[in-house]
């Protein structure tokens, strides 16, 4: 099947909102090529369960696409229209699978070597709508704090390398009181700017007491949902015919429920969550992985005012020799692993940030926990500089942002 | 364009410093006028996976001092090797080993469509099953040895050891559960594919490689890793079965799909020390020492940590040019010892090149002969 041949009913099996929001654009859709409409499908079947800023992005984009001319629609897609698709892919039920088809359409593409044509369409369409539908200015400069190497005695390698050139370092921070200091921030500015799921606390271990305006992502919280996906996933792999693809799939396709967590919390975030855990590699098995996976989903999704991620140490990797030799040893903890692991999540958090609107103003925090080395980035901030300034993390906090 | 010329930049930097010392000893070709005796190829692919910026890049050169310091300056450095092929470990692999861009499922075990290098060289060249061996530690790797093409396949390929899977095999009946060491697809780390194939039988580790399956499960509680196993079980075969034609794919460096950079820095140290002790073999062995041909590569790069489609180094999945693009050294008989070469070539030339090195013809590969190595 395809786009042109689109009728509302097809939608039945979506969410309410989704629904009413896809028939709405349905003219809109008929007219885009099949190499398009279900990633677009992809976002829009979660529409009931998206956070605010996604779901604007979704109205924006649709909006967009009702305005175009049968020439505009032309003009915007045809690379995506020279694409060549398989009839096995015509003939799949995207309308209702359309992360699934996106998945087989991925290995299409590659598999005919059309993937660089693809991506390089998929850009092209991204910067152009950006362009046309400009993202709404945000009310604050947006801030990331990243709290790396915690129950780390000493660390004598540099950290930070990655960032350094972008921030300045400091290297005789008052490392007292630092992580309340920070909560204490990050509640203050969700007080002061009260925005929907704007202002998060992501702990790679077990959450410190925080501010219940912001809304807050743990792994140790999370370990009967673990738990309980491990489990789903050792039965899954007994049923014949069971593959990595078939995994995938039927992972893509597990609610809260089924991992324990229906009935308490947040519907959004509790999706959310499950994604976290379902989507992400290692996001299971390591903490440090969890909490630069959330940070990135967070940010991507999202799109935070104020971020503060927390990891911790995360459990050793035993080497072959010892998984050998057998024995259900307590899983012990890698500490200065977990503090190289999270000096390079704390990169790709400012990363993923930067990629945000506003990423001009925004600042940035990272802190060696219990030590007194940190970095911070903000548009009044020297780059590529070391400080010898004596400062609490309050106060690098208002240097960042001020 | 940029990433072009960021490489030959950091590239040259980083040989030339190890060029500096080489040059004053060595002579070009000098292992080439030796190469008297029977001609040996060894190719390892420095898998799976692993970025510029980890290894080559200044950032990244702490972690390769074996490379970096003792075989590049023996080498033919390729600073630009692309692969435009899918990137995933098993087809890529698969890619390198018939010179063409496989388009097999990565995650299926199936034999490449097209012939393998070690087909065309045991069929041209007349040669035993026992002169042409793969190891590898991925499970997925049990249907490299052999296409299924129609002249070639079945029985003409390489023989395949997995040295886990031996593992496996030893264990069973015993008290321990081996079956986790299985699990090593690191982009499926909970799924264990069933085998099917020719692969390497337990018997034969007395027969061939004159290995008790006590001594051999005695040596695996010393080892650290998968492809430390694995270069255990190529040495072993070095020494009793001398194959003329040997690949060995490494895995650790995959790990990376778990997030953990840490890791995947770790791995990356081990393969450049299991690189430089392999090449040692070389020189201690009679039947390989001065006339091996060492090829050094990996199967493809990783995600650019600027490519907002990715996750950094933790996948390679958006297609980008740092997930293409790596490099490849040589060294040993034949080779011209500390020379870098900057043009683009692709990762399917190799077939090819070893076609020409060894004397076989690979009628059917699409890559085009290094004119530098041959």
């Amino acid at each position: 099947m395809l786009p042109q041949d689109l009728k509302a009913e097809q939608f039945a099996g979506y969410p309410p909102q989704a629904r009413k929001l896809v028939v709405a654009h349905l003219d809109a859709l008929q007219q885009l090529p099949l190499s398009f409409v279900p990633s677009l499908l992809r976002e829009v079947i979660d529409y009931d369960f998206k956070f605010p800023t996604e779901r604007s992005a979704i109205d924006r984009e649709l909006a967009n696409l009702s305005s175009l001319s049968p020439a505009g629609v032309k003009d915007w897609f045809q690379a995506f229209s020279q694409l060549t698709l398989s009839s096995k892919l015509e003939h799949f039920d995207w309308i209702n699978q359309p992360a699934q088809f996106v998945e087989q359409l991925s290995a299409h593409l590659w598999t005919t070597h059309q993937l660089d044509g693809f991506r390089k369409a998929a850009i092209a369409y991204g910067e152009r709508l950006q362009s046309a539908v400009p993202p709404e200015p945000i009310p604050v400069r947006r801030l990331g704090i990243a709290v790396i190497g915690q129950g780390v005695a000493s660390y004598d390698a540099p950290l930070f390398r990655n960032l350094r050139p972008h921030g300045a370092f400091f290297a005789k921070v008052k490392p007292d009181n630092g992580l309340e200091l920070l909560l204490n921030a990050v509640a203050a500015r969700a007080k002061a700017h009260p925005v929907p799921y704007g202002h998060w606390y992501v702990d790679g271990g077990q959450e410190a007491d925080h501010s219940p305006s912001l809304a807050c992502v743990s792994y140790r919280a999370l370990e009967p949902a673990r738990a309980a996906l491990l489990h789903n996933i050792q039965t899954e792999l007994q049923r014949p015919g069971m593959g990595p693809e078939e995994l995938r799939t039927h992972l893509a396709r597990l609610l809260p429920a089924d991992l324990g967590m229906e009935g308490s919390g947040d519907a959004v975030l509790n999706r959310f969550q499950v994604k976290l855990l379902t989507e992400g590699s290692g996001s299971q098995i390591f903490s440090t992985t969890f909490a630069q996976w959330t940070a990135r989903e967070a940010l991507r999704r999202a799109q935070p005012l104020t971020l503060l991620v927390r990891f911790a140490p995360r459990q050793r990797q035993k080497p072959m020799n010892e998984l050998l030799s057998g024995g259900q040893s307590n899983a012990e903890l890698d500490f200065t692993g977990s503090l190289i692991d999270a000096d390079m999540g704390a990169y790709y958090n400012w990363l993923n940030q930067q990629r945000l609107p506003g990423s001009e103003q925004s600042a940035f925090l990272v802190w060696f926990e219990g030590h007194s080395q940190a970095l911070a980035i903000g548009p009044s901030l020297p780059r590529g500089t070391t400080s010898n300034t004596i400062a609490d993390l309050g106060e690098l906090l208002s240097l960042a942002t001020g | 364009m940029q990433l072009g010329r960021t490489r030959r930049d950091f590239l040259r930097s980083a040989a030339g410093v190890a060029l500096s010392t080489a040059l004053m000893g060595a002579s070009p070709l000098v292992r080439g006028v030796r190469a008297a005796k029977k001609r040996k190829v060894i190719v390892i692919t420095f898998g799976g996976g692993a970025r510029d910026q980890e290894t080559f890049a200044p950032q990244g050169q702490e972690n390769i001092p074996h490379l970096l310091h003792e075989l590049i300056p023996q080498s033919s450095f390729f600073t630009q090797v692309v692969n435009q092929g899918i990137l995933g470990h098993y087809v890529a692999t698969a890619s390198l080993a018939t010179g063409v861009y496989e388009t097999l499922n990565n995650f299926s075990s199936l034999p490449p469509e097209h012939p393998t290098v070690f087909e065309y060289f045991r069929k041209d060249l007349n040669r035993p099953s026992s002169d042409a061996w793969v190891v590898a530690p991925s499970n997925g790797f049990n249907r490299i040895g052999e296409s299924e093409y129609r002249s070639y396949g079945q029985g003409l390929g390489a023989r395949v050891v997995l040295p886990k899977h031996l593992l496996n095999a030893a264990a069973s009946g015993s008290a321990a559960d081996y079956q986790h060491l299985l699990r090593d697809n690191y982009e499926n780390p909970l799924y264990t594919p069933q085998l099917a194939g020719g692969e390497f039988e337990l018997q034969q580790l007395q027969m061939i490689l004159k290995l008790s399956v006590d001594d051999f499960k005695a040596h695996a509680l010393t080892v650290s890793s998968p492809d430390e196993l694995s270069m255990y079980i190529a040495r072993r075969l070095m020494q009793q079965e001398s194959p003329s034609l040997l690949w060995i794919t490494m895995h650790d460096i995959d790990i990376a799909h778990a997030g953990a950079y840490s890791l995947y820095i770790d791995a990356i140290q081990r393969t450049d020390r299991l690189c430089a002790e392999l090449w040692k073999t070389v020189q201690s062995e009679p039947e390989y020492e001065g006339n091996t041909t060492l090829f050094i590569l990996p199967d493809f790069g990783r995600d650019a940590d600027e490519d907002s489609g990715g996750n950094g180094f933790q996948h390679h999945r958006t297609g980008d040019a740092a997930s293409r693009t790596t490099w490849m050294m040589a060294l040993g008989a034949g080779v011209r010892e500390g020379a870098i070469y900057d043009h683009p070539m692709q990762s399917i030339d190799l077939v090819p090149t070893l076609g020409a090195m060894m004397g076989f013809s690979p009628s059917l590969a699409q890559g085009r002969p290094i004119k530098e190595l041959i």
